[in-house]
């Protein structure tokens, strides 16, 4: 119901490493801040009796099993800004929409009926609708930020990316083979989120690293002498 | 209209005015720039020039704003007209406020300082608070330290001067292998995070000692879920194991350590225990050049390092490194002996030692700087063992956590892994003399400063605050006989001691930030009975409380002068180097706190508040010759003028009429703006050729004299053997001047022993063991560790419940299903809870969130939420002291709370006894 562009000149987008995300929720709530007083807020909190709110970014973590062996996953979900979002073609209103010059999906909220359509579309939950709002709300990738010329060059990625202690977030152009982010895709054999259901997200995110294995044999006895040496102070 | 209609760039700042500061979320002290917007905080960012956290900023930090806005927020004076705990207090100016808090303290003062009892919980100026105390003249002072991380601080201090954490760290870009012990989501925040990440990126592996795995331990390359209180065993195996393959840096013992120092080894000596001295008081070696005993600190002696030996009156000795190797080849080391015990396998620590052995030995790593090491001679370059450790709270909050902090630092020692590259790194002011300084300070009589500053480091019995008949001096027993290296005093026993008059009452118990009635507190529900506990009269058995904190915490409903505090963002602070400094392992680093915007209501910084009342009661040197108040301007005022010694004050930058010096200097009048223009942090790097082996290189220990770190530039020699300890040992063997009560005797003998050893935590029997088969332990959420935060808005929302983690197979074994209503018992009662399973946890072990349980109406949250209702704390089924009542259920060395050496039990709740969470 909502056309996306047929192409974008750029792919801006995340990568997530989860090698090194320890779960600390600094990108969540760094999120939380920045874009409460900016151009997508406010993010309201609902009462005192249930703690709950507009998120555009949540951590979980997961216990995984991969051949009888546990892992302990932390999993940073926000939106994916996929190439063929179906929260926009799905949208009645033309509020969802991706930006065709960098491949954003954002919502107009002046358009927003609050529907909901968008939320059942997204298989990734990366939707939140404000209930006080009255309007679907979701991650803007920092559009009020990242080419602000009014904040430093390096404050120009969104919040999240600024914010995390374990350097596990990174932004930048992913159409652009030579980029940073790509390279670094590249490198670490990056992955899209559920690619069968062909939505093609931008965000990557880095699989954990394998474990090098521990040496399998006991140190052998000393010799009888080693205490024998004498060293200078 | 919605900004995101089209395509329009953005172009607005985040605010209209930008100021640094130095966040207070938690204790790790980043710096921060705050934008403002019409006058309100906007957004707080990480500020990247800060060494501590290079940009980054966490999800308590970014939380900040709404821990300045919290309904929470207390905002004027009150005085309690109710019962305690009936939250019935009246609004009083600050003028009734002062003036009621003046009237309780001057009769004590002038009758017996002691009476006050003056204990800080979160507080980042301990420089100020424990001199007030002194000026006072009680030393019944203390912070936190005493519940949180003392046998981490002292076990350091003791051993290598310094520790973990403020003390050092890890060399992050050069360690190849870094085994955390007992680190769970903090300690520090940012700069573990920003650290783990470097070394993951570089390739080096991670191994994390942890009963579960979250956090760090969920990124770690290998999890070893070790039994809670037993990292101690499992270190003195994994020194069993290389001892036995004589993996050893036999070199760096020699030059940087007491392995050559004789000990008197003659239970007929009267010092045996002692090291062997010459008349001038320095420590002997057997020199194997000449066959003889000689002075240990000659340059050139070829000190033997084993053997039995012979001082010329025929006084047996030993080295140190022979006892070291006598006692931890024994076979009850060994990893198949210790295996059970710690809940790994042999082999698993077996292959432990091999991996440490093997970075350690075959991978040392060189870095080409010239440099001068203590003696004068050259080398040309630093060479390294790049093996490093971290450990925190995990194996610091047992009853033997202060042996197993000392073991961790022999295991360091022996792998020759103490700051050199890649190993454990010092961060300026560290390291210090060891035995460190000061000696504890003692109260001298009414109307008179105390003798020294409250907290301090005894060197052996002499030191100790004890009466002519042995008995503690001091309110919480730090520095007794009970707990004689308590550094950093307890806080835990405190309002315990006080209700019982044990060692005696007090009048006014006076505390800052501390939720002592909550989750601060062991033994949560006596301890409000205490509170609130009357004698024969009908008068409060602790007769005042004076408390102050920003928010409405459990503590505020049972203080009878409620003191309203700022935050972070409202007011002036400085993290000093007399306290806890924020520089790193290449230079030392200081930074001040600035107003970002007013004080909220009537609120004030309690340290503007302390000196105020100081000086309203004449404290010396809080008021001039003519009686007024020396430090009008307040804290700022004090922190730019106060002299702790001529040329040092709080703040180590911009010292000096010109602001040109560093360190030492005159006064600077000017000396905060200085700091406001560099983002409110000091930092002063060091030169190439300083930045390793800093106990022993010429230039670090020169400069660091300069500076006032340390009174002499001399080799700070690391010690394997612990003199301070041994002289305790002696006290209970009968020996020497100062003989410990036979009460204590066995005690001393058994917990102070001068190479560590490991101990089960009181209570471990084989019978408790059978009744109570579970450890259980807390851990605090990332987003709260640390944080004076469970109300904030934001960060409630991710946690505000909490449930019990148990592993899956221990619940099935049990007839619990995930997700189940279990009781957990202790021998100190029963709290229901809701069961979660899960694999990352030791299967003998449980755990949960601590704090986010709070009670129903405190911090001015509804009745109805989670954290009231579903919400839980363990801190029920802690005992504050052991069953026999004698003893705390605390470290016997330090006094350090034993919150970990909880055992449990875990019952189906019974078809009866469903309904809300207790």
């Amino acid at each position: 119901m909502t056309d996306l562009p047929t192409t974008t000149t750029r792919r801006l987008g995340l990568v997530i490493d989860l090698d090194t995300c320890v779960g600390c929720h600094a990108c969540a709530v760094s999120c939380k801040e920045w874009n409460d007083g900016g151009a997508a807020g406010p993010l309201p909190d609902s009462n005192d009796a249930k703690p709950d709110g507009v998120w555009f970014n949540r951590v979980h973590s997961y216990e995984v099993e991969r051949e009888g062996t546990f892992s302990t996953l932390n999993f940073p979900r926000s939106c994916l800004h996929c190439e063929d979002a179906a929260c926009v073609t799905v949208c009645p209103t033309g509020a969802s929409f991706k930006r065709a010059a960098d491949g954003i999906v954002l919502v107009d909220e002046d358009k927003c009926i609050g529907c909901k359509l968008c939320s059942w579309a997204c298989p990734y939950g990366a939707r939140e609708y404000s209930e006080s709002r009255g309007v679907m709300q979701k991650c803007t990738l920092c559009v009020d930020r990242i080419d602000n010329p009014s904040l430093a060059e390096a404050d120009r990625v969104p919040a999240c990316v600024a914010s995390c202690p374990a350097d596990a977030r990174h932004f930048g152009d992913l159409s652009d083979p030579d980029s940073a982010v790509s390279k670094l895709v590249a490198e670490r054999e990056g992955v899209d989120l559920m690619p069968e259901l062909g939505y093609k997200p931008t965000n990557k995110y880095l699989p954990p690293r394998q474990v090098p294995p521990p040496s399998q044999s006991a140190l052998p006895e000393a010799t009888p002498d080693w205490l024998d040496q004498v060293f200078g102070r | 209209m919605s900004k995101l209609s089209k395509l329009e760039r953005f172009a607005d700042a985040p605010g209209d005015t930008m100021k640094t500061t130095t966040c207070y979320m938690c204790a790790c002290r980043c710096g921060i720039r705050v934008w403002l917007k019409d006058g309100k905080v906007r957004y707080i960012q990480g500020n990247p020039d800060h060494p501590v956290n290079k940009g980054v900023i966490c999800a308590k930090g970014s939380a900040g704003i709404k821990h300045l806005y919290s309904p929470a927020r207390l905002t004027q004076p009150l005085r309690r007209v109710g019962p305690r705990g009936s939250g019935q207090f009246e609004t009083i100016t600050w003028e009734q406020a002062l003036q009621q808090a003046e009237d309780w303290l001057r009769p004590i003062r002038e009758r017996d300082p002691n009476k006050l009892a003056f204990f800080t919980g979160r507080d980042q100026s301990q420089a100020l608070t424990g001199w007030w105390a002194s000026q006072f003249g009680t030393h019944n002072y203390a912070a936190h330290g005493g519940f949180c991380s003392v046998n981490m601080a002292a076990g350091g201090i003791y051993s290598i001067g310094g520790s973990f954490w403020e003390f050092g760290e890890p060399d992050w870009e050069h360690s190849q292998l870094l085994m955390l012990f007992g680190v769970a989501e903090d300690h520090d925040s940012n700069p573990l995070k920003i650290g783990l990440a470097r070394m993951k990126q570089r390739g080096a592996k991670v191994v994390s000692v942890n009963p579960v795995r979250t956090g760090y331990s969920a990124i770690a390359d290998q999890w070893v879920p070790v039994r809670p209180g037993t990292d101690g065993l499992l270190i003195l195996a994994l020194l069993h194991e290389l001892l036995r393959a004589g993996k050893i840096d036999l070199q760096f013992l020699s030059r940087y350590t007491n392995a050559i120092w004789l000990v008197i080894d003659d239970e007929d000596h009267p010092d045996h225990g002692l090291f062997a001295r010459d008349s001038d008081g320095r420590p002997l070696c057997f020199d194997t050049a000449t066959g003889a005993v000689a002075s240990a600190m000659n340059v050139d002696v070829q000190g033997a390092l084993k053997g039995r030996h012979a001082l010329d009156d025929g006084t047996k000795v030993v080295p140190v490194m022979q006892l070291i190797v006598t006692r931890y080849l024994d076979p009850k080391y060994a990893p198949a002996a210790v295996a059970d015990r710690v809940g790994l396998t042999a082999q698993a620590i077996e292959q432990l030692a091999a991996d440490l052995a093997e970075v350690a030995f075959e991978q040392t790593i060189e870095i080409e700087t010239e440099w001068v090491d203590w003696a004068g001679r050259k080398h040309d370059r630093f060479v390294g063992r790049p093996v490093s450790f971290h450990a925190m709270r995990g194996i610091s909050a047992h009853a033997n956590g202060f042996q197993t902090c000392r073991a961790l630092h022999l295991l360091q020692m022996v792998l020759g892994a103490v700051d050199c590259p890649g190993g454990y790194r010092y961060k300026p002011p560290f390291p210090k003399p060891i035995p460190p300084h000061p000696k504890p300070g003692r109260s001298t009589g009414p109307n008179s400063p105390s003798s020294g500053p409250p907290l301090g480091f005894p060197q052996g019995p002499e030191d100790l605050l004890v009466d002519e008949d042995d008995q503690p001096l001091r309110i919480d027993k730090a520095f007794s006989w009970d707990y004689p290296l308590a550094a950093h005093g307890l806080m835990h026993l405190v309002i315990r001691n006080a209700w019982a008059g044990d060692p005696y009452p007090i009048d006014t118990l006076m505390m800052f930030m501390a939720n002592m009635s909550w989750n601060s507190a062991m033994n949560t529900t006596e301890t409000i009975d205490m509170l609130t506990d009357t004698d024969a009269n009908g008068d409060y058995k602790i007769p005042h409380i004076i408390y102050t904190d920003a928010f409405a915490s459990e503590m505020t409903e049972y203080a009878d002068l409620v003191l309203p505090d700022t935050t972070y963002l409202e007011r002036h602070d400085a993290i000093s180097l007399l306290d806890r400094p924020i520089g790193d392992a290449d230079g030392a680093g200081d930074s001040i706190r600035q107003p970002v915007v007013p004080p909220l209501g009537q609120s004030r910084p309690f340290q503007d508040v302390l000196l105020e009342i100081g000086s309203r009661l004449g404290l010396p040197g809080m008021v001039d010759e003519a009686g007024n108040a020396k430090y009008p301007g307040g804290y700022p005022d004090y922190i730019v003028n106060h002299e702790r010694a001529p040329g040092i004050g709080t703040l180590a930058g911009w010292r000096g009429a010109d602001g040109d010096k560093s360190g030492r200097g005159e006064v600077n009048p000017k000396q905060l703006s200085h700091y406001v223009d560099n983002g409110c942090f000091w930092y002063g790097e060091l030169e190439e050729n300083q930045r390793y082996f800093k106990m022993a290189n010429r230039d670090y220990l020169n400069w660091a004299k300069e500076m006032g770190f340390i009174a002499a530039a001399e080799q700070i020699i690391l010690q394997l053997y612990s003199e301070p300890l041994a002289k305790f040992v002696r006290a209970a063997d009968g020996r020497g001047d100062h003989l410990a009560p036979a009460s204590h005797r066995q005690r001393i003998k058994q917990y102070l022993d001068p190479l560590p050893d490991w101990t089960a935590p009181f209570g471990w029997d084989e019978e408790s063991i059978e009744d109570y088969p579970l450890s259980a332990i807390t851990q605090r959420p990332m987003h709260m560790y640390h944080s004076w935060g469970g109300h904030n808005t934001w960060l409630r929302q991710l946690t505000s419940r909490n449930v019990l983690y148990v592993h899956h197979q221990t619940a099935a074994d049990l007839g619990l299903d995930d997700g189940a209503m279990a009781w957990i018992e202790s021998i100190n009662g029963r709290v229901k809870v809701r069961i979660q399973c899960m694999q990352g946890v030791s299967p003998n072990t449980v755990w949960t969130w601590n704090a986010i349980g709070k009670k129903k109406g405190a911090w001015r949250m509804s009745k109805d939420s989670p954290e009231a209702n579903e919400g839980f704390l363990l801190n029920h089924l802690i005992g504050e002291m052991l069953p026999d009542k004698q003893w705390g259920n605390a470290d016997p060395v330090t006094g350090q709370a034993a919150w970990y050496d909880l055992r449990v039990r875990l019952r189906p709740v019974g078809d009866d006894e469903q309904g809300a969470i207790k």
